[in-house]
């Protein structure tokens, strides 16, 4: 769990990671060792302040350094929120994440339909699962060109796709997507919220944490 | 040339701007008996602010004694005075909790205004060596469809989500009303709530001769100078300048590493006392900070380092840049200070010692600016004992009998009237304005708008955790303020209780037009007694608070506010009681409390007739207290599934809420006449749902505790209306389009 200045939900993944049944380790943006970590997550928040492009700086954090050559080589990688900003920036996920279209921060709770069961964090989920978690951003407008976005749909890449409502613009209702190897996935909505009956609209974000143990292991 | 207090005491002749930093002749002349000369530019400065009323209380501090007077409470482990109260919530927690106003700067630049203001208490939060946990926000505008509201409340809601989000803390409540008194003089109050376990309090003290003043956080710019003095203590003129140079700019990345790094040092046990630097910037750190420790303080001020290297002292000592705060520390703990620091790229830096001169004395490259005993400034303001009067008006207002108003007389009237009222301004769904902030972040929000209170829970093993609420009602403290207050109090009680927590303290922030007109003084008098009285049958303390007068243009002051805030504690989270009908099988429905013949100062005299008269309902706390102890009972025990506080649009809009938040429908059977029942706003009732089951043991603790209950009828799952037997049912669906189209309509839909 990589903590960036200005990394929000830093702690709150890490208590789905350890609901899910894994032992979460904390990692510095400042540091590139991993701690032999078998999996990393970018929390959501504002890295930097996200003054400039969101995720533009963080990118160049050294602990990103070698999370970009590690997810080379599969290691497995979720960015939420803000992490999947940082990993397009990074080049990892093609695509960008611009402002709302209706130009509103939003926080509501979304139905998410899973498109994709093959990936690193989506394994414990069934084809065409629907589930509801909170989407909580004010740059979360997913956009990429054309020839992308078909390239996308055409090799199963898009991951997560927003059902009943888009609520912040994104191109095809994309919520989240994986790179080639399915090792890599970013989200704009917040799993790690979605994983206490007491604290979130339901557990379905649970299956992120579990699908990427049970990868870990195999 | 700098102005030295050698060169004061060569030139006692000369003329200094007092007037225009907002000083009475006779203050200044105080000030020039306490220094035995005049004093120089940058004292001048510094006593200017810090004697201004947003600092100095110097109206209302005769009044505000009362809360202090209260009975010592054994939950309170630190009182007013400090940067904000601390309640002992058990095992060993501490909670700390406040509330602010940020009224002007909010109406001058909505976006900067509403943001700082969160900044603001967020700091005075985590002075207290706190970790902020949660935000809410008390918002009052003008008429919903004004052209000035259109301008002020989008840019506050997305200054208070753009900060507030940001920095990671939930926002978990608030109000939203609109009145024409506000049109003009928006309310933005912001409330933040910290927690942390006993031993880590801290305090605003330098003591310890030899100890470090260390300056942290952004550099001092030149933005919020003499905010306090020019800004929040004088009345707008309607055609003033524009003031936008006085308003702070945030930067709330700055803030949230500010909190991190503050935090560890903290946890490193590495400060003596702390203070954030807020209204009055240095000036009140380092005053407040020498008189209450060892006396002394000695400051270079050439050290602050400056975003604008312009700035003269003067500006520096005045200045409100956001994100600083003044730590001492020990010689030897300085080193580790600095590191910790280093590691999240706060810049540091070592401004002064603590002496036990008792004299604060501050040079500029050199030269001795500022010598002064740092009490007379940060404590020995002016104090006014202002006269009283009641309004002229008020027999007039109160003779203006609701009673005589037109009633709907059909059930189709009726029905009418329950979809017009869900779909006003005041009652609608507010979507559209919390949707912009962040209630998950942190992962333990409980419970969070539109709910009766926001509840978070502080310990993930034992389910400890705390509920807050905020209240206040403007027409009911304008026709009766001793009143008005005491519901405000009673309502947030009311609130908190109903979740299932145990209401243990009360905060404040008391939004009143000028102190310097009779009318509003006696108004402030009242409100205060009331609270003050409230308190004392409840049995709560008030831990702090503030006070936000000249909120008027011109010579028409706002609706007395007085907004209450009341912190509870519950045992065991998971046992909340939340207010979404339909999530237990075969629940009826039961009304809590008698309800009257109660329109004065109501929700429906206000948006179907633009009527304000009468009397506000009656006041009964210790009915109050026996609720509160039902609901904390029967949450304890597991009996009810939902339950819902009754006050503004009455049992109508309670049961509109309920059903629409658990998208279910209910059928109700009313006795006597509907339209008191549906719409009356009489105070102490709460609606409650349960299992058919616990029916008989619920109603046996409501007679133990000498609280009348009445059966209303059931929820209906299976029938997605909303059905008053005999009179009308209206389909959830054209509910939920009633409540929910409003605010989008009024400003700008974001589309799905």
């Amino acid at each position: 769990m990589v903590t960036f200045p200005g990394s929000l939900d830093d702690r709150d993944a890490q208590r789905a990671v350890r609901l899910a049944g894994g032992e979460p380790v904390a990692l510095w943006h400042g540091d590139a060792d991993l701690r032999g970590v078998d999996a990393v997550v970018l929390p959501g928040g504002f890295s930097y302040g996200d003054y400039l492009r969101c995720g533009a700086i963080a990118r160049f954090a050294p602990v990103m350094q070698t999370v970009i050559e590690l997810a080379g080589h599969g290691l497995p990688v979720l960015g939420i929120c803000n992490g999947f900003q940082i990993l397009c920036e990074s080049h990892l996920l093609p695509g960008a994440l611009t402002r709302n279209a209706h130009l509103h921060f939003r926080n509501r709770d979304q139905r998410l339909r899973i498109e994709n069961t093959s990936t690193a964090w989506t394994n414990a989920y069934q084809p065409a699962d629907e589930i509801v978690v909170p989407v909580k951003n004010g740059e979360g407008c997913f956009v990429a060109a054309p020839d992308v976005l078909d390239r996308l749909e055409g090799e199963g890449r898009v991951v997560v796709r927003y059902a009943d409502g888009n609520p912040n613009g994104s191109v095809r209702d994309i919520a989240g997507i994986c790179n080639e190897r399915g090792n890599v996935v970013g989200l704009m909505p917040h799993p790690e919220h979605a994983v206490e009956t007491l604290t979130g609209p339901s557990t379905d974000g649970l299956g992120f944490f579990a699908s990427v143990l049970t990868a870990a292991v195999s | 040339m700098i102005d030295t207090v050698e060169r004061a005491r060569d030139t006692p002749d000369h003329q200094q701007p007092y007037s225009e930093l907002g000083l009475k002749s006779e203050e200044y002349h105080r000030i020039r008996d306490i220094l035995g000369r005049r004093p120089t530019s940058s004292e001048l400065a510094m006593y200017s602010v810090m004697w201004s009323e947003h600092c100095s209380y110097k109206s209302s501090k005769v009044h505000l004694r009362q809360f202090g007077d209260l009975p010592r409470s054994e939950v309170l482990l630190v009182g007013i005075g400090e940067n904000a109260g601390v309640v002992d919530i058990g095992d060993g927690y501490a909670v700390t909790f406040k509330i602010e106003s940020h009224n002007h700067p909010s109406y001058v630049e909505p976006y900067q205004g509403a943001a700082t203001g969160v900044g603001g208490i967020v700091r005075d939060i985590l002075t207290m060596g706190a970790r902020p946990i949660a935000v809410m926000d008390p918002l009052r505008f003008g008429p919903a469809d004004a052209p000035d509201t259109q301008r002020v409340l989008p840019g506050v809601v997305a200054g208070i989500g753009g900060y507030g989000n940001c920095l990671g803390l939930p926002n978990i409540g608030g109000e939203v009303v609109f009145d024409d008194s506000y049109l003009g003089n928006p309310l933005v109050n912001a409330l933040c709530v910290g927690v942390m376990r006993h031993e880590d309090i801290r305090l605003a003290k330098a003591s310890g001769p030899g100890n470090q003043v260390i300056l942290f956080g952004a550099r001092t710019g030149g933005d919020g100078i003499g905010g306090v003095s020019v800004l929040a203590s004088e009345t707008f003129a309607a055609d003033g300048p524009a003031k936008r140079p006085s308003v702070q700019v945030g930067d709330p990345f700055t803030e949230k590493v500010l909190i991190e790094c503050c935090l560890e040092i903290f946890a490193a046990d590495l400060v003596v006392g702390i203070q954030d630097l807020g209204g009055a910037g240095l000036s009140c750190a380092t005053t407040e900070l020498s008189s209450a420790g060892s006396g002394g303080m000695h400051v270079v001020l050439d050290r602050v380092p400056l975003r604008d290297e312009t700035l003269a002292p003067e500006e520096i000592l005045m200045s409100e840049s956001q994100e600083r705060m003044c730590a001492v520390v020990t010689p030897s703990d300085v080193d580790r200070f600095m590191q910790i620091c280093a590691r999240w790229e706060v810049t540091a830096t070592v401004i002064g010692e603590v002496n036990e001169s008792g004299r604060l004395t501050i040079d500029w490259h050199g030269e001795r600016i500022v010598d002064v005993p740092p009490r007379t400034v940060a404590h020995g303001g002016p104090v006014y004992e202002r006269p009283l009067a009641r309004p002229l008006d008020l027999d007039d207002l109160t003779a203006g009998d609701p009673g005589r108003l037109p009633r709907p007389s059909t059930s189709e009237d009726l029905q009418a009237l329950l979809l017009r009222m869900a779909a006003s301004p005041n009652l609608c769904d507010k979507t559209w304005v919390t949707e912009q902030y962040d209630r998950y972040v942190q992962g333990n929000t409980v419970l969070a708008q539109p709910e009766d209170a926001g509840v978070l829970r502080i310990d993930e093993q034992t389910g400890l955790g705390v509920a807050v609420a905020t209240d206040g009602n403007g027409r009911f403290t304008r026709l009766e303020p001793y009143a008005g207050a005491q519901l405000a109090l009673a309502e947030a009680y009311r609130n908190v209780a109903t979740t299932g927590a145990r209401p243990l303290a009360v905060t404040n922030c008391l939004n009143f037009g000028s102190p310097e007109d009779p009318a509003v003084m006696w108004q402030f008098a009242e409100a205060v007694r009331g609270l003050a009285d409230g308190c004392r049958v409840l049995g709560l303390p008030v831990t702090g608070g503030n006070v936000s007068f000249y909120n008027q243009t011109g010579d028409t002051a706002i609706n007395p506010t007085p907004i209450i805030g009341v912190l509870g504690v519950m045992t065991d989270v998971a046992r909340r009681t939340p207010m979404a009908f339909g999530t237990a099988p075969d629940e009826v429905l039961l009304v809590l409390g008698e309800t009257r013949d109660e329109f004065g100062g109501s929700e429906w005299a206000w948006s179907e007739h633009h009527h304000l008269g009468g009397r506000p309902p009656a006041v009964d706390l210790g009915r109050e207290r026996a609720l509160a102890e039902i609901l904390v009972t029967a949450a304890e025990q597991g009996l009810l599934s939902a339950a819902h506080d009754l006050s503004d649009g009455g049992l109508a809009q309670a049961l509109v809420e309920c059903c629409l938040r658990g998208d279910v429908g209910a059928e109700v059977r009313l006795t006597g006449d509907p339209f008191v029942n549906l719409f009356s706003e009489s105070a102490g009732r709460v609606l409650v749902a349960l299992p058919a089951q616990r029916r008989a043991r619920f109603t046996e603790l409501c007679e133990a505790h000498a609280v009348p209950v009445a059966e209303l009828g059931t929820v209906r799952p299976e029938h997605a209306t909303l059905t008053v037997a005999g009179q009308f049912g209206v389909p959830l669906g054209e509910l939920r389009a009633a409540c929910t189209g409003t605010l989008p309509a009024l400003f700008g839909s974001p589309g799905r």
